[in-house]
């Protein structure tokens, strides 16, 4: 009895750790070793070695699927930060209404990809889309049809992602400049600094932890990313808006090549790892400093 | 010295022109920024409204003539269609109805079994330190970044030998595991900020894990628990990566649906009717973001800001 008492705490977290472990980090071993093994349609657990990388890195679709996933994580960051900088900084000047513009800037993040996808499908449908709408008033030749133009469609996720996201790299911004110290910011003003060096000489090097939080949350998205590209292009025309996502999944589900697909998972797994240890590093440090 | 304060006099009121005609710039950008994220939402509604007629005469931005619900009752039950046996729902058509109960049913149980199961470990994790509680911390932890891409396949066969597979409890199931690394940090970062002194002192007094857990800690819990409860909702209801891999046919999600919706055109598109059913797959989280969005927001930046 004394020793359930005292072990309590343990015994309520077991199960989720027991899941945990399983679902989560025994999976992925699964996934490694299925991905030095031949298995096709089902696992065949004899060890291959690293055929199935070798194998992977020859692909043109794989070379495409990676290419697309540099230019619209580069992209979508880059985007995301710049407006969500630009709109923390505006509103954060006392404006009326600020609840008002925030609620507009953030509603996007509620709607799935998969909505958001159909949106800007339709949006920018090549011939009733926005297109028609510069044509009817007066551009004759205006065209624009990247959805469907290999090469190109890839952008129109990047418009999708980034209108669905941004709003939410203001949020954390904004946090972040809420959070300074005013009587700094008092302080600079009798010296005489005016608000653009007092923004950026004083305040934006002090956000670099949420700037990083923001960078490595939106290449985490944008590693993920599989919905947005499934509802909006489909990863076309042909295969030229594929990401590693959705290649994986096609490889796994659609066509029966589970150690190529295993392999392409465990790219992308080591992807995020190179970028999340070091940050997690770094934050628990930060924690542990502030002790 | 009376032309100096002139002088003054001048350079205040040319200071306050300035500053007036900033607040506008700044009104104006703002307000571009308004338009550019309230444009696509303003699209849908007044296509979902319009007939397919009106759609492809008119353009994006029109308002619609006259105002029909047609196109959402297509959505939410199916087009209409005359057969010998009278107005029947066409076999081969996708509507959101059934999908729509399907998500429902999924999310209700998967956010409360995960909310709990949270609560409780991040109480665990932070009022009854035991050895290596930072190191199961860091599992959870990474577990919230992990791409779901490589334990897809493992989980796909695990849910077809427990005979789950196609099935809403699978994918309670699932939906449980892998939101389970989000409610417990999610709980473990807010009670990290909670004294524990209390605890310390209902311990003396001999109250035990739970009866400290229901008594102290579950009532100061509620503003994290609407963050949990928002954060996994919207996600488990936005959720199509797992609902489309392991369920297909009568038991998908309503996300799942709305795509095979947009992407099976039979013969002519119907943008109108695509529209709305968005418009009603988006609602939900809508609504929740409307009515609560102060813990939405802190629900994103709680998950972003870890540690």
């Amino acid at each position: 009895m004394i020793w359930l008492k005292r072990n309590l705490p343990k015994i309520v977290i077991s199960p989720s750790c027991a899941l945990l472990v399983w679902f989560v980090y025994g999976f992925i071993l699964w996934t490694l070793y299925i991905s030095f093994t031949k298995s096709k349609i089902l696992p065949n657990y004899k060890f291959w070695g690293i055929d199935q990388y070798f194998r992977l890195w020859s692909m043109d679709r794989w070379h495409v699927s990676v290419s697309n996933l540099f230019i619209y994580t580069s992209l979508f960051l880059i985007l995301c930060i710049l407006i969500g900088i630009v709109l923390a900084i505006l509103l954060d000047q006392k404006i009326r209404a600020e609840g008002f513009l925030r609620t507009i800037y953030l509603y996007p993040m509620a709607l799935s990809f998969i909505v958001t996808g159909t949106a800007w499908k339709w949006i920018l449908n090549p011939t009733l889309g926005i297109e028609k709408f510069f044509i009817d008033i007066g551009f004759e030749n205006f065209t624009f049809d990247w959805l469907i133009t290999p090469g190109m469609s890839i952008y129109t996720i990047v418009i999708a992602g980034v209108w669905q996201s941004s709003g939410f790299i203001m949020a954390i911004f904004l946090a972040g400049l809420r959070s300074v110290d005013d009587e700094i910011i008092k302080a600079a003003k009798i010296d005489g600094a005016g608000v653009v060096s007092i923004y950026t000489k004083i305040i934006l090097p002090m956000m670099r932890p949420v700037f990083m939080s923001a960078v490595v949350i939106l290449v985490h998205l944008a590693i993920k990313s599989y919905d947005l590209v499934i509802a909006l292009t489909s990863g076309g025309p042909g295969t030229s808006s594929d990401m590693p996502a959705v290649f994986m999944t096609q490889f796994a589900f659609h066509r029966s090549e589970i150690g190529l697909a295993s392999s392409s998972a465990i790219m992308m797994f080591l992807t995020v790892t190179a970028i999340v240890i070091p940050y997690l590093y770094s934050e628990l440090k930060r924690e542990d400093g502030k002790k | 010295m009376v032309k100096n304060n002139l002088k003054f006099e001048q350079l205040e009121t040319a200071s306050k022109k300035k500053k007036i005609i900033y607040r506008w710039i700044l009104f104006l950008i703002l307000g571009i920024f308004a338009l550019y994220y309230i444009t696509p939402l303003y699209v849908m509604i007044v296509t979902s409204l319009k007939s397919m007629e009106e759609i492809r005469t008119g353009n994006l931005f029109y308002l619609p003539k006259t105002i029909n619900f047609d196109s959402w009752l297509e959505a939410w039950r199916g087009q209409l269609v005359n057969t010998t046996s009278g107005l029947k729902v066409d076999a081969g058509n996708v509507y959101l109805k059934n999908y729509f109960w399907n998500s429902v049913k999924m999310v209700v149980p998967a956010v409360a079994i995960s909310t709990i199961l949270g609560a409780l470990n991040g109480y665990a994790l932070t009022k009854w330190r035991f050895k290596y509680d930072n190191i199961i911390f860091l599992l959870f932890l990474f577990g919230t970044f992990i791409p779901y891409q490589a334990i897809l396949l493992p989980m796909a066969r695990t849910l077809g030998v427990l005979g789950l597979s196609n099935s809403i409890t699978g994918l309670v199931v699932v939906h449980v595991i892998y939101g389970l690394c989000f409610t417990t940090l999610f709980c473990r970062n807010y009670y990290v900020s909670i004294s524990d002194e209390i605890v310390r002192a209902a311990r003396i007094d001999g109250a035990g894990f739970f009866k400290i857990f229901f008594k102290i800690m579950l009532p100061i819990s509620l503003p994290i628990l609407v963050v949990t409860v928002i954060w996994q909702f919207t996600q488990i209801w936005n959720d199509f990566l797992f609902g489309a891999t392991f369920s297909f046919g009568e038991a998908a999600p309503i996300q799942v649906a709305l795509n095979n919706m947009v992407l099976t055109s039979t013969s002519v598109k119907r943008y109108n009717v695509d529209m709305a059913a968005a418009i009603i797959a988006g609602i939900p989280t809508l609504i929740v973001y409307v009515l609560a969005g102060k813990y939405f927001i802190r629900g994103l930046t709680a998950g972003s800001v870890k540690g």
